[in-house]
């Protein structure tokens, strides 16, 4: 069993919680996920592992409610134990001095990227960080991502806080005044994923994007993760969860991610029935 | 279940085969209920009457394990099941899943004296029923453990040839953990072959009896990933490990279309519905759509459980399309007879081309075309060849490649020193398990490739023996 150590809500519908599992925190490297399944009849879901203290035992996760699963999650306080957690899962991302980087993040995307960021700014990097969100209320990360970023441009869709815009428009406007950049990775929902990729590509920028399509066992044996990056199938939970922007199909990805709406919806009507209230989750 | 007095015994060769009782087809459909009965103790006893137990008994040597066949029939025979039951236990950890899914018409019961002339004993059938016997009458007896060796054993996947390791080497006194990467051990036994061939409650009292014995078991644990090889024999403590993965990684055709939504490997579709339960969704969390029309793609036993687990979750044409004849068919004569039975429409000399789909990204339809027999390929087996022009197509909605599996390459690509095939199986003695790593072995499907779990369990007893042996003498 995996305690819970804390657990609180750090925007609307956005959850950290912190877990005790010593093997996993001691192993973890920046990139990596776990699977966590609550218990019995479970789901196993697949999310970024955050942050992680090797001496105290604990992961961290971040992650946004969007179906029943993450609403029950959601709901579990400090002293509650989990079942299942598995990891560290995935690749970890690979770090080196490239020069200038710049991290892109797109709504929850700030989450998985934060420990990327912090690792690519330890390496000697130069870190330039964009983080936008629909709108204020659903920003998160400003001040951890301001710590470690040599620069940070933070961007809302609606304009009701800092530059109105998307993250791509800030990321056009440093290609446009000539910044030199060395490496983008960009994280986010997968439309903004593919449109960062599609404003780096005419300028032959090196471009990652971390994926998170649906999984199962996460250790390579159903191969429901699998994603075409350069006309080659890759497993996203062996042989990722990081690509390059460029390579990634993300037509089909963004496809095979809608294979279970109706089922989702389903789950989380019972659900929301048998809680006898709205939990307004995202989709 | 009583014990029954017995009556004076007939002569062997008067007694026909005895059937075993089963659900009907057109209700088993319906359902995830295991579909035979099982012997009553009187058919038991009845058929064990039949056995002739011969001087020099050929059962024997056809059994991976060399379960004293003769011995625990005489025992059925003379109504003493919870001895019987005993007498297999000597040899095999797991005889309630082996008396149902391994294949006995090619091992034990192939060379059955009785079998000349007419029908060889169901000794799967009895092992079946002994092992039921013991279980549901609560007799199930534990062994003592050898004496503690001071050896610590890890055993890297929970499955039919990790359990049987750990079932030997805790006889031999040694302390033993399995690091389990799932949230279930059991391996296949759990996640692949289906709830209606092989109760999950069962493969969990063989695993709990194993645990019961001395085993300790550590699920969430990927080895590669978690804790590596190295780091066992290193900083755990380890003085020997046991690799058992199996065979966790999906073939896929390559052909156009694959990665459309309804598409899935035998592993996703057999994981969602057994270990996950999806057939009970929405009351547990794991869906799998319902549809009508299914393809499976592929032959083997793994094809026959998809196809079976897709009609119970209520499609009305399951198409099983294999581009060899019946003949050559890889699964078990049982399990094709089974699908038959249940109405799965077997699709033979055909191969899959593509799979077209609609604009969001759902499979449709299946593009297939004939083949005839040719020439034996390097398999002894007669190639396939297409016929021009027999091009056709199939609607349909979820399509399942159940066309095999290879290798997964979590702990070799993380252990230094094991070495592996051009296929990615780890190179092992086939009498001992010994790998190129001093302290490592390994057996099942992560070596031989994807075969059966009485395979997996054979090399698991070899190697468990030559593990005692490196243990004691530390002789590589």
């Amino acid at each position: 069993m995996f305690p819970i150590v804390e657990s609180r809500e750090i925007a609307k519908n956005v959850f950290f919680q912190k877990i005790q599992a010593p093997r996993i925190a001691k192993k973890r490297k920046a990139g990596q996920f776990l699977i966590i399944r609550k218990g019995e009849g479970g789901e196993r879901i697949p999310l970024t592992i955050v942050d992680s203290d090797p001496i105290g035992g604990t992961v961290t996760i971040i992650y946004q409610v969007v179906g029943k699963s993450t609403a029950e999650l959601s709901k579990m306080k400090a002293g509650e134990e989990l079942q299942d957690v598995v990891g560290p899962l995935g690749l970890a991302t690979h770090i080196e001095n490239f020069g200038t980087v710049v991290c892109v993040c797109g709504g929850i995307g700030t989450a998985p990227l934060l420990p990327i960021a912090t690792s690519i700014k330890n390496a000697g990097n130069k870190l330039v960080s964009i983080i936008g969100a629909r709108n204020k209320e659903l920003l998160i990360l400003e001040d951890e991502m301001k710590a470690i970023s040599d620069e940070l441009i933070v961007t809302t869709d609606d304009g009701s806080y800092a530059k109105k815009g998307f993250v791509t428009t800030a990321l056009q406007e440093m290609i446009d005044a000539k910044v030199k950049i060395d490496l983008v990775i960009a994280i986010g929902p997968v439309p903004m994923m593919r449109a960062v990729s599609e404003v780096t590509r005419p300028h032959g920028l090196k471009t990652m994007v971390s994926l998170n399509p649906i999984m199962v066992d996460a250790t390579g044996m159903c191969g429901a993760c699998r994603v075409t990056v350069g006309g080659e199938v890759k497993f996203v939970c062996v042989d990722g969860p990081e690509f390059d922007g460029h390579l990634v199909d993300f037509k089909e990805l963004t496809m095979r991610n809608r294979a279970y709406l109706r089922e989702e919806k389903v789950a989380m009507e019972k659900y929301e029935h048998k809680d006898g209230k709205c939990m307004g989750g995202s989709n | 279940m009583a014990e029954i007095t017995t009556k004076p015994r007939p002569k062997p060769f008067s007694i026909p085969r005895q059937p075993m009782p089963e659900q009907p087809p057109s209700v088993r459909v319906n359902n995830f209920n295991e579909v035979p009965y099982g012997f009553t103790a009187d058919l038991a006893v009845l058929e064990a009457q039949r056995c002739i137990q011969c001087k020099n008994p050929a059962c024997v040597k056809g059994c991976p394990v060399s379960v004293q066949i003769p011995e625990f029939i005489d025992l059925v025979a003379k109504g003493k099941f919870a001895e019987a039951a005993k007498k297999i236990k000597e040899t095999n950890a797991l005889p309630a899943v082996c008396g149902r899914v391994c294949p006995q018409e090619e091992q034990c019961e192939a060379p059955c004296v009785l079998g000349k002339k007419g029908e060889p004993v169901a000794i799967g059938r009895l092992e079946r029923f002994v092992a039921d016997y013991e279980r549901v009458t609560g007799n199930v007896e534990i062994p003592k453990p050898g004496t503690p060796t001071g050896k610590k054993v890890a055993i890297v996947g929970g499955g039919p040839a990790g359990l049987t390791v750990a079932g030997d080497l805790i006889q031999f006194g040694h302390d033993v953990t399995i690091f389990e990467a799932l949230h279930k051990a059991g391996g296949v036994l759990m996640y692949g072959i289906p709830e209606f061939r092989l109760p999950k409650d069962i493969v969990q009292a063989e695993i709990e009896y194993i645990q019961k014995c001395g085993a300790k078991l550590e699920c969430d644990v990927v080895i590669g990933k978690t804790i590596t090889v190295d780091e066992l024999l290193e900083e755990e403590g380890f003085d020997a490990v046991f690799i058992g993965t199996g065979a966790g990684l999906p073939y896929f055709m390559n052909i156009p279309g694959e990665n459309l939504i309804g598409v899935y490997s035998a592993n996703e579709y057999l994981t969602r519905a057994n270990l996950m339960k999806a057939y009970d969704f929405p009351t547990s969390d794991t869906p799998l759509s319902k549809v009508n029309n299914v393809a499976v793609v592929g032959g083997g036993n793994v094809a026959m459980d998809a196809a079976r687990t897709a009609k119970r979750m209520g499609a009305e044409n399951v198409y099983v399309i294999y581009r060899r004849s019946k003949k050559e068919m890889p699964a078990r004569i049982e399990e094709i007879h089974h699908a038959e039975e249940e109405g799965i429409d077997f699709r033979l000399l055909n191969n899959p081309l593509q799979f077209i789909g609609n604009e969001d990204g759902w499979v449709t339809e299946v593009e297939c075309e004939k083949m005839e027999l040719g020439e034996p390929d390097a398999s002894g087996r007669r190639r396939p060849v297409p016929i021009k022009g027999s091009e056709y197509k199939l609607p349909i909605d979820v399509v399942i490649m159940s066309i095999g599996n290879g290798a997964n390459p979590l702990v070799p690509a993380t252990t230094p020193g094991l070495d592996t095939n051009k296929w990615g199986n780890i190179l092992a003695d086939q009498e001992t398990g010994k790998t190129s790593k001093k302290g490592v072995f390994a057996g099942g499907d992560i070596v031989i490739g994807a075969a059966t779990v009485i395979l997996a369990m054979g090399a698991g007893r070899k190697a468990a023996a030559a593990m005692n042996d490196y243990l004691l003498t530390g002789n590589w």
